[in-house]
């Protein structure tokens, strides 16, 4: 809902903190889903994601959640799909080139980015959007990839 | 190479003569073989410009249109369907030309090819001698003559820098396939200083650096003072060095064009006083030619310009006089195929190669 993610940018300090509370929640839980197992645990998870997420923040499920470097702005919502934004086109006023009744995601970013604690993120060029992990969810990845389990595996692999 | 060539080639770049479509040699440092890059970094004041593609299947017209700048401009920009309209593809543009000798820099937008296209195209045209590659996102489909089609959109301006420059430095693809032989091009991106979120710009040119960009084309200026703002800043950052501005300027043909250019095209910010100005005049077209050339003249002036990018829309067979009358290159006379002297250059060429 438009008004709702405005407000979710207008709050993005609120909502950084929240986040880091929540993700250190997911990480506690990473070995509980270690036992259930990810796969078996990715259909509800991404349905909860889908419908918090798509509340606050208009979140189109991309799988590779951007929003802490992107000042709760959801990039996905910039109907060039820009992880990098603004493009130049931007209008008067900070409005969308291609929808002219809507605000910029990235002007709003910016904005968003500058009420952070961890603001300068967005700074950091944001590679392309990996077409795979479409409709997944970003929060059982991050538990996989930044939990002690997931880091394990990762230093594993790199010696492999 | 005997040292007078050698002295030739490398104190005064656009002097250095070849069989036009032969690659030149890549100097010590330089990313590329291509004369634009030879022209920034000797601290020369680059001019550039872009070739509106015909809506045809001619090449006689791609021939014509180069022509026009033969001596005028150190590159030509060969657009990729700007404004999301139809018309001859870049690539096919770059083929045509570079065949000739002239020196391009082939467009890439991330609007119609997903990132497999696009690293074709990136091959595709270094194998044809395309030396500098200027990476956009590009507009929206909504803007242009096919508002139905699918944007694309894989990519933006940022990845495909990236990808890119990885290309061209790691010689390997995205997926780090190994390339035989990497593409050898002088990145370019394109920046609009004149647009919201103006005190985010200068980050922005940033983030584009960092990603590989070491030439900026702007869009249209005719604001100087925001101008300035902008660059004092991108200083400020301490970019200056990091990569070649070229002010994007333009003749604007009278006051209703300009007006309604401000209104529909996304991105182009004309100040009130400038169509004032065009609006009080006897001739307006004259007047805006008269504009475009004065603000070169102040813009060439201003710290942290290297250049100047002429794209002048529907009036393209002025651009040598509106370059002439602005004086920007002063007395250099920038390379072109038709400056090919036949047997004095193709006997240096076959010097070199004895080297």
């Amino acid at each position: 809902m438009y008004a709702l993610r405005k407000w979710s940018v207008r709050q993005a300090r609120l909502l950084e903190a929240s986040y880091a509370l929540f993700e250190r929640c997911l990480l506690a839980a990473a070995p509980l889903f270690e036992r259930i197992g990810y796969e078996r645990l990715e259909k509800p998870v991404a349905a909860v994601e889908r419908v918090v997420k798509g509340a606050l923040f208009d979140c189109q499920m991309c799988g590779q959640c951007a929003l802490s470097s992107t000042g709760m702005s959801c990039p996905m919502n910039c109907p060039k799909e820009i992880r990098n934004g603004p493009c130049g086109g931007v209008r008067e006023g900070g409005y969308c080139e291609v929808k002219p009744e809507m605000r910029c995601v990235w002007v709003e970013g910016w904005e968003g980015a500058s009420r952070m604690r961890q603001g300068d993120a967005i700074a950091e060029v944001q590679f392309a959007v990996d077409y795979r992990l479409i409709g997944r969810s970003s929060w059982l990845s991050v538990a996989r990839e930044k939990s002690a389990a997931g880091v394990e595996r990762a230093t594993e692999a790199r010696k492999a | 190479m005997s040292a007078g060539l050698e002295a030739l080639a490398f104190t005064d770049p656009s002097a250095a003569e070849s069989v036009p479509g032969y690659p030149l040699p890549i100097l010590p440092g330089h990313s590329s073989p291509g004369r634009l890059e030879r022209v920034l970094r000797a601290g020369h004041f680059a001019v550039t410009s872009e070739l509106a593609p015909p809506d045809s299947a001619n090449p006689a017209d791609v021939y014509e249109r180069a022509a026009l700048f033969d001596g005028w401009v150190d590159a030509i920009n060969a657009t990729d369907g700007s404004g999301a309209h139809c018309h001859m593809g870049s690539l096919s543009v770059c083929a045509l030309l570079t065949r000739l000798g002239y020196a391009l820099i082939q467009q890439i937008s991330c609007r119609d090819k997903n990132r497999i296209a696009i690293q074709g195209d990136i091959l595709g045209g270094a194998a044809m001698g395309v030396t500098n590659m200027l990476c956009l996102s590009g507009d929206g489909v909504q803007t242009g003559d096919h508002p139905e089609a699918k944007p694309v959109f894989d990519l933006d301006c940022m990845s495909l820098l990236d990808i890119a420059r990885t290309m061209r430095d790691q010689a390997t693809f995205q997926s780090g396939r190994k390339l035989d032989s990497p593409p050898r091009v002088f990145l370019g991106a394109a920046a609009n200083p004149f647009v919201a979120p103006i005190d985010w710009r200068p980050q922005r040119l940033a983030k584009k650096i960092a990603a590989g960009a070491q030439f900026i084309q702007t869009q249209y200026c005719y604001d100087v003072p925001r101008l300035r703002e902008y660059l004092s800043a991108v200083a400020d950052l301490g970019l200056r060095d990091k990569a070649y501005i070229l002010v994007g300027v333009g003749p604007i043909a009278s006051a209703r064009t300009g007006d309604w250019i401000r209104k529909n095209v996304p991105g182009v910010h004309i100040p009130d006083a400038v169509i004032d100005r065009l609006a009080g005049a006897d001739n307006q077209k004259e007047e805006g030619i008269k504009l475009c050339i004065e603000l070169m003249q102040e813009i060439s002036q201003i710290d942290g310009v290297s250049g100047l990018h002429v794209m002048a829309y529907r009036q393209e067979h002025r651009v040598p006089e509106i370059i002439e009358r602005s004086g920007v290159l002063g007395t250099r006379k920038p390379w072109h195929p038709n400056r090919y002297d036949g047997d004095a250059t193709l006997r240096q060429h076959l010097e070199q190669q004895q080297t």
